[in-house]
């Protein structure tokens, strides 16, 4: 697979929110604001591209058996460091994000790109799928995070968007996020035809 | 302590529920909801391992990771703790109902990586450490892994056998499989939302 091609499949015929249906959770729970999706999808990014590599890198020594368990601490690792870094520097976003920054460890795109990709391929074709499913994920949180935030607080950015608009709270509430994603994924599923 | 372990079962089944309100567990909510006989064995055995992770994570949290001053291993340790559960049951299902195990499939190696379960063990050191005894904490939390269990099989049972009647239904096709899921979904956690006015 040429390079580009495989940094693009993240971003649209692969992409794992809309294609795979994986990492659902923080794309539900963070995309209250696009401030907050950013947020969420950079780390997430981080942690997939470093996770990739020492995957990849170490795949040839890695016994099929425990498998699993060796990329679950490899993922912790990145996400432990994370999680000190983002509260150290940016403890506001630290605190809205919550219990989703050590949640990044079970993200199943990020242990279903090990599985599926970084323990076949190698370390520079792991970074760029990576990278590229990283971004695919930032995307889509931020289109829905601003999406969310324009309809159900009258806000982008945590700026005012217009002053003659009653924001509907429901799309800031949970059932607005399933309603969002659930929309967007049909119209994926449209566009992209049958999977 | 009877009163807190009530509020903690209307919080975890209802108001806060895990999967409607907090979304923890929605892959396989999503993945397993299609018939409801998969969808009650995959609840069982988040049950049981959300209650055996809780009780793990908190032991191991209070008397080994804190006295140590080691508490930024927190993830590290409870996800290896979980992923070890995990296998355990795996390879018992394997032996004991072999069937099922192949319905499962993917989804059961994948409970280590069902935020749920993380979820669960995480809440419990940032709801109870420090803030009431290691004893009471340890109740609160079996309980809550408890709870938080049954919320996620209340809801995953009631969205697989909505799922089950979707299938004699004609809906467009841009919304079949997963979109309609989420949209059934929005609409059930709009309802539950009609339990915040119980105020526990």
């Amino acid at each position: 697979m040429r390079p580009r091609d495989n940094f693009l499949k993240g971003i649209w015929s692969e992409n794992p929110i809309l294609a795979l249906a994986l990492g659902l959770c923080p794309t539900l729970a963070v995309t209250t604001s696009l401030k907050n999706a950013v947020g969420m999808g950079l780390a997430a990014t981080f942690v997939l591209v470093f996770s990739n590599l020492l995957i990849s890198l170490f795949r040839k020594f890695i016994p099929s058996k425990i498998r699993i368990p060796s990329y679950i601490v490899i993922i912790a690792t990145f996400v432990t460091l994370v999680d000190l870094l983002m509260s150290a520097y940016l403890p506001a976003l630290h605190k809205q994000l919550g219990i989703f920054v050590p949640l990044i460890v079970v993200n199943c795109i990020i242990m279903g790109r090990a599985e599926a990709f970084a323990s076949k391929h190698g370390p520079v074709a792991s970074i760029i799928d990576g990278f590229g499913m990283g971004i695919g994920f930032t995307l889509v949180l931020s289109v829905i995070g601003a999406v969310r935030e324009i309809l159900g607080a009258g806000k982008l950015w945590g700026l005012a968007v217009s002053t003659s608009f009653t924001p509907v709270l429901v799309f800031a509430l949970p059932p607005g996020a399933l309603l969002v994603v659930g929309l967007f994924m049909a119209l994926k599923q449209s566009l992209g035809g049958k999977k | 302590m009877t009163e807190k372990i009530f509020a903690l079962f209307v919080l975890n089944v209802f108001t806060a529920n895990f999967i409607l309100f907090r979304f923890l567990g929605m892959c396989p909510f999503i993945g397993v909801s299609k018939e409801r006989k998969s969808a009650f064995w995959m609840s069982m055995a988040v049950i049981f391992v959300m209650v055996i992770s809780s009780v793990i994570t908190w032991v191991l949290y209070n008397y080994v990771l804190v006295p140590m001053g080691l508490n930024y291993m927190r993830t590290v340790t409870f996800i290896l703790v979980i992923a070890t559960a995990v296998q355990m049951i795996d390879m018992i299902m394997l032996k004991t109902l072999p069937a099922l195990h192949k319905t499962l499939g993917i989804y059961l190696p994948l409970i280590t990586t069902n935020c749920a379960v993380l979820g669960v063990a995480v809440l419990n050191i940032d709801m109870f450490a420090g803030k009431t005894t290691a004893f009471n904490g340890f109740i609160f939390s079996v309980f809550q892994g408890l709870f938080a269990g049954l919320g996620f099989m209340l809801a995953i049972m009631l969205m697989s056998g909505i799922r089950e009647r979707l299938d004699l239904t004609d809906i467009p096709n841009a919304m079949k499989g997963i979109p309609i899921a989420f949209l059934i979904a929005a609409l059930m956690s709009m309802a539950f939302m009609g339990f915040n006015g119980l105020g526990i």
